[in-house]
């Protein structure tokens, strides 16, 4: 299993961040990817960072995992940063490095849009590092009923996403198994040629796919056992419920949006 | 093969708020030629130590030897294809690696990767197949139209093909009926014998260890609580329950029957018949006596 990319990783918690109805978080982190954009002051930017940072701390999870997670994206804010740094041409020349000139302007803007893009990846890490993939799902659902009046299939959807989201741990697993076995076979999926691995990867997804049939199969028999004909007249398990908690939060955001809205220019 | 663990440490997912220790500080000794049992609770860390044997895990820290291989976390294993080639191991429900069109093929599979020469494969297979006890007619059939018990047979053949120093097997005869368990069994230990090669069995049948293995050894929460022969690790009821397992049937009946007659038979593998004689000839005496 690959241990560096934690976008979509939950880490357990009891946190006021992985407490929050999952529908206010959402909704929070949807508003506060549109703030980002509109941010255009050192201020505003500075207030966003703070609300991040400081939602960070309030997860509970280790700072150095949030950014260890954040590995694989560090390289394009960085790339972004430079290619910034070499393309734009406004402002005061500020130094140059073998006779290229670095602008302030460039400078200015290429921090913008790195820090743009590190709130947003930041912000959307945190939702899915504390919130379930099953309570997304749900929020979704909760969320898109009204769509349910044009005929949109909601439930459908948020079924479809519930089932993916619960095997994808259960086929990485498969996959760990199935090399493994196949490795002790003689398999090497490292070394050789292009056409060499691709050989390789067919022991390790015929099986696969064989499981995942087998797998597709069984659960639709359970449910049919078990009565499921669709969303009509269901209940649900676990049911979202505002708590007096959520609202605070919202509306302490609010005025974090408020604030920032005074502070642009 | 002889086998050494030293200190042997493995954490999953290491430096993540996942991180689990799956082994803890394992030491231990299998010398060449002995078929040694591991038993432990769910979870404890069997297979994860197994898949230590060829190199499919590494220690987190700690040090192995397998023969003339040394496995530890900073270096690379040299030469990891003959150490896979010389260890066979048959993974829980190895059914669910077959892949190829036909039964022949599959078996056939891993040999070649491992490059036994085409004749050699021919000349090993029936004696293999005979073994695992599947009919060659199956030999052309896809291996997906197999009932599961032959499949695993299919898979084991695979194994037996290369003729490894050490044999592993995990769980071999679960999800088997008791009929085929017992044939399963049978086979590996009549392989042991005729080859003297080092095989290791996890199981959670007390009463396959007691029966197939010479030296055994108990896990529990990913460390090494017990070891010995059968007879002397299954003497101590107290100590295996509290560790979640039972002693075996034949045990417990003895222990049972010491507390009933205040006579104690010290259990040497006698066969049921052996031990109703003794039974008999002890209850008779203490009907004279009184
Ligand atoms: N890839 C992995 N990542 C994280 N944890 C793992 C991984 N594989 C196993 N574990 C954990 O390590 C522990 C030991 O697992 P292992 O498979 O070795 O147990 P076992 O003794 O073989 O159990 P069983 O009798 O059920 O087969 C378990 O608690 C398991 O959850
Ligand atoms: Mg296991």
């Amino acid at each position: 299993m690959s241990n560096s990319v934690i976008i979509g990783q939950y880490v357990p918690g009891q946190s006021l961040v992985h407490r929050l109805d999952p529908r206010l978080k959402m909704i929070m982190v949807f508003l506060f990817i549109i703030f980002i954009f509109l941010a255009n002051s050192w201020m505003s930017y500075l207030v966003l960072t703070l609300f991040a940072l400081l939602s960070v701390v309030t997860t509970r999870i280790a700072p150095s995992f949030v950014i260890k997670g954040l590995k694989p994206v560090w390289f394009l804010i960085i790339f972004t940063f430079i290619l910034h740094l070499i393309v734009t041409k406004e402002g005061d020349i500020l130094f140059s490095i073998w006779n290229f000139d670095v602008y302030s302007g460039a400078l200015w803007k290429g921090l913008e849009i790195s820090l743009r893009f590190f709130l947003l990846i930041l912000m959307t890490t945190l939702l899915t590092l504390t919130t379930t993939p099953i309570s997304i799902t749900d929020a979704i659902e909760s969320l898109f009923q009204p769509l349910k009046r044009i005929r949109f299939p909601v439930h459908e959807l948020a079924l479809m996403m519930s089932i993916s989201l619960r095997f994808i741990p259960t086929l990485m697993q498969e996959t760990d198994k199935i090399s493994k076995a196949q490795a002790s076979r003689g398999v090497d999926f490292r070394t050789g040629t292009i056409k060499e691995r691709l050989k390789a990867v067919v022991p390790l997804l015929v099986p696969l796919f064989v499981s995942a049939f087998k797998r597709a199969e069984e659960l639709a028999m359970a449910m049919e056992a078990r009565g499921y004909k669709g969303g009509e007249g269901r209940t649900k398990f676990r049911e979202l419920k505002l708590k007096p908690m959520d609202v605070w939060i919202f509306i302490l955001f609010i005025i974090v949006l408020i604030t920032f809205w005074i502070l642009r220019t | 093969m002889d086998i050494l663990f030293e200190n042997v440490s493995h954490i999953y997912q290491k430096n993540t708020p996942f991180e689990f220790k799956a082994l803890e500080e394992v030491s231990f000794h299998i010398p060449a030629g002995s078929f040694a049992a591991i038993i432990g609770h769910t979870g404890s860390g069997k297979s994860t130590l197994i898949q230590h044997f060829n190199g499919l895990l590494k220690p987190t820290s700690g040090h192995i030897r397998m023969g003339d291989f040394n496995i530890t976390a900073e270096k690379k294993v040299k030469d990891i294809m003959d150490l896979r080639k010389r260890v066979g191991v048959v993974f829980q429900y190895p059914e669910h690696q077959l892949f190829e069109e036909t039964v022949e093929k599959d078996i056939q599979f891993g040999p070649k990767n491992f490059g036994l020469s085409q004749d050699k494969i021919d000349s090993r297979l029936p004696e293999v197949l005979k073994s695992v006890n599947l009919p060659e007619g199956l030999l052309s059939r896809s291996p997906f139209d197999l009932s599961g018990g032959q499949m695993r047979r299919v898979a084991i053949a695979g194994v037996l093909m290369m003729s490894p120093d050490l044999l592993v097997l995990d769980e071999p005869t679960a999800g088997l009926d008791p009929r085929g368990q017992k044939e399963m069994m049978d086979m590996f230990s009549r392989v042991h014998k005729e080859t003297q090669r080092t095989t290791i069995l996890v199981t959670h049948s007390m009463e396959d260890a007691l029966k197939y293995a010479d030296y055994v050894f108990i896990m529990n929460h990913g460390k090494l609580v017990m070891e010995g022969t059968p007879l002397e690790v299954f003497q101590k009821e107290e100590a295996l329950n509290q560790v979640g397992l039972a002693v075996p049937e034949v045990i417990k009946f003895l222990h049972a029957f010491e507390s009933r007659f205040g006579q104690s038979i010290p259990f040497k593998g006698q066969s049921i018949q052996e031990l109703a004689k003794e039974m008999t000839e002890i209850v008779r005496r203490g009907v004279k006596d009184e």
